[in-house]
């Protein structure tokens, strides 16, 4: 799945043909249990969670591109994961650049430098730089190896009509219009979301008043794989840059203009190159790729779940680029709601789960504006004594620790920890560590199999597992639907399990994982299909691991 | 708890330094120096109750009469 198939495909210049479905030739709008409105990042990621674990998708898109000029290009850790988990993990960190060091520069100086993922023992790094264009060209890929995804370009909505128990879609294509009848709309459909606007909805939020110039160029050039920061350099006084290097030998930079410069004007490549070629100096030979101009805002919809409808990805919230924080976000969205929509779309969660989506992925919506909004507000000073104390800490960061806490130019994404999802179960006994309900699944160095491996890679099969630390597996595991809870059993490494011969069984190869879920023999976790911690014991206890079940699936 | 009580040896002394440590300087200047000062004292006090108690106490009485002008940040 992973890999092999690596050929060179030119996604940018890829069109997605249309192609006439027989739903446009039915007397009546056809049903469907999911439709999906959009195949960006989020959209793509959703379909392929969602076929994974079983269900129909009619996945449509307006377009017959992939994404124009390379957009988002830093893809987090957790996002990784989450695309390991979908099946093309290894595709996009085998294309990608990875990256986990970051350095900040005031003026002629380099005052600090730092490691995102300063501890070992993880399979994916604290980055990888790719392509908006290539991240939706793998996932395409995937979606198209999956029979249960209907995916179909040239295809735009136009309208709907939410009812009681779905929502009727009106469609557009080159042939003419169609009707479709979704249970479920999930829409994925981007900043200006047409869904959005036909339901009377809206994103609010803060725009900020300044722009930005992105230039990708091609060259080779002699940095690192650094994410390189600036504040008002000599080569661009008074404002930021940001450098960062892409695959296939281009470079983003990314310039602060300022709110008043001309949008058009600063486009054009006299006026870029001249602006490149300060930063590289002289000698170096470059092209321009892609050139944009962009102003930012930080907006999200009060909700996120309106009756049959979910909004997820840009639809939903907006965020300044600075923290990576737009498309990671997003696809957390995805998996967030695919397993939710899964167990309620086969009848085994109650409708009241998508509840549960809006109150997490709207907190975690909150958290990444709040963290882009901070970075805006140090990158772009809004006032004098604003600006003093950025300077400030800008200027004391060469030489006191404290103050390069202080510097922000950006806080790169980290996936949101749930601590007051309706889903958790409270610890009832006494935890340390960053393993508590609602937090993302730590990675870990595992042998399964007699084989090396990760733990994440473990507890991919879509549903919820019960991991148990040193004993033997529990016998009678409560269930859902036709479904058992997945065992897991951990053992020291070397070790062997004991009488739980015939279920899975994990060696902690270097003891990483008993260290970062601070676990003792008898340690037992639930986890979620998303590979969030539902709930925690010191004991395996089938009641209690009941209880939790019942409540993560909104049934508790 | 702030101190608002008398905390410093040599008041005098202190009150003459802090302001000697601006005499040559454009209010430009000024303002940086006072900028870092406030960060390299706040991370000294570290208590962030102290912190919020120090900057209302700051803020007291002083209320809102327009705004700071808004950055130009074309050079
Ligand atoms: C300059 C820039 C840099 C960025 N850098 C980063 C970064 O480094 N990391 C990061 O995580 N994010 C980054 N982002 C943000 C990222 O690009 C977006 O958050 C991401 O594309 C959102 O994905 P989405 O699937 O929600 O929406 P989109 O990618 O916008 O996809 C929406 C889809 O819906 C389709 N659609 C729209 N209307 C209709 C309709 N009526 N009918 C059918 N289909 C429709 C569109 O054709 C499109 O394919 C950056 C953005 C910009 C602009």
């Amino acid at each position: 799945m992973d890999g092999s198939l690596a050929e060179r495909v030119d996604y940018q210049a890829l069109v997605l043909p249309y192609a006439r479905s027989p739903d446009q030739d039915a007397p009546r709008p056809v049903r469907h249990p999911v439709v999906i409105v959009g195949a960006g990042p989020v959209g793509l990621a959703a379909a392929i969670d969602l076929a994974q674990q079983g269900i129909r998708v009619v996945l449509l898109d307006e377009d017959d591109r992939l994404s124009t000029g390379s957009r988002a290009i830093c893809f987090a850790k957790r996002t990784l994961e989450i695309f390991d988990r979908l099946g093309c993990g290894g595709r996009m960190v085998g294309q990608g650049i990875t990256w986990n060091r970051g350095k900040v520069f005031f003026r002629e100086e380099p005052v600090y430098s730092f490691d995102l993922l300063p501890e070992a023992g993880h399979r994916r790094p604290a980055f990888i730089n790719l392509q908006q264009y290539y991240v939706e060209g793998f996932l395409l890929e995937r979606a198209r190896a999956l029979p249960l995804i209907d995916l179909r370009w040239k295809n735009r909505v136009t309208g709907l009509q939410p009812q009681g128990d779905g929502v009727l879609l009106e469609i557009e294509t080159p042939e003419g219009g169609y009707r479709l009848q979704a249970d479920w709309l999930v829409a994925a459909d981007g900043t200006r979301s047409p869904v959005r606007r036909a339901m009377g909805l809206e994103s609010k939020g803060q725009t900020f008043r300044d722009r930005f110039l992105i230039a990708d160029v091609r060259m080779d050039a002699p940095f690192p794989a650094e994410r390189w920061f600036w504040f008002d350099p000599p080569f661009h006084p008074n404002h930021s840059v940001l450098l960062h290097q892409q695959p296939d030998g281009v470079w983003r930079i990314d310039f602060q203009l300022g709110w008043d410069a001309d949008p058009v004007a600063e486009r054009q490549p006299e006026r870029v190159i001249p602006r490149v070629r300060a930063l590289l100096g002289p000698k170096v030979r470059f092209d321009l790729e892609w050139v944009s101009v962009y102003t930012f805002s930080c907006l999200r919809m009060e909700r996120f779940r309106h009756g049959r409808v979910l909004f997820a990805g840009d639809s939903a919230h907006g965020v300044s680029p600075f923290g990576a924080r737009g498309a990671n976000g997003g696809v957390q969205d995805a998996e967030n709601l695919a397993w939710k929509l899964a167990l309620v779309v086969q009848g085994q969660a109650p409708a009241s789960l998508l509840d549960s989506y809006d109150a997490e992925r709207v907190q975690a919506a909150d958290e990444n504006i709040l963290n882009s909004t901070r970075s805006t507000d140090f990158i772009t000073p809004k006032n004098e004594a604003s600006r003093a104390f950025r300077d400030a800490a800008l200027g004391l960061a060469r030489d006191c620790a404290f103050a390069r806490r202080l510097v922000n130019s950006g806080r790169l994404s980290l996936p949101s920890t749930y601590r007051d999802s309706p889903l958790n179960t409270l610890d009832a006994e006494a935890f340390d560590g960053p393993m508590q309900p609602g937090a993302p699944a730590a990675d870990a160095p595992v042998r399964a199999g007699g084989e090396e491996g990760w733990f994440l890679a473990q507890i991919e099969h879509g549903g919820f597992t019960l991991l148990c630390f040193g004993e033997a597996a529990p016998e009678d595991l409560p269930g859902i639907g036709g479904s058992p809870l997945r065992p897991l059993l951990v053992v020291p490494a070397g070790a062997a399990p004991g009488k739980a011969a015939g279920l899975p069984v994990i060696e902690d190869a270097g003891g990483l994982l008993a260290l970062r879920y601070d676990a003792r023999p008898g340690t037992t976790y639930l986890l979620r299909p998303d590979q969030h911690v539902a709930a925690r014991w010191r004991r395996f206890d089938p009641a209690l691991v009941h209880a939790a079940l019942a409540r993560a699936t909104g049934q508790g | 708890m702030l101190n608002t009580e008398l905390n410093i040896a040599a008041p005098d002394d202190f009150y003459e330094a802090l302001v000697a440590l601006h005499r040559d300087l454009t209010p430009e200047q000024s303002s940086l120096v006072n900028a870092r000062l406030i960060l390299l004292l706040a991370n000294h006090v570290g208590d962030a109750t102290v912190l919020r108690q120090a900057m209302a106490k700051a803020r007291e009485g002083i209320g809102p009469a327009g705004q700071d002008a808004t950055l130009r940040t074309t050079a």
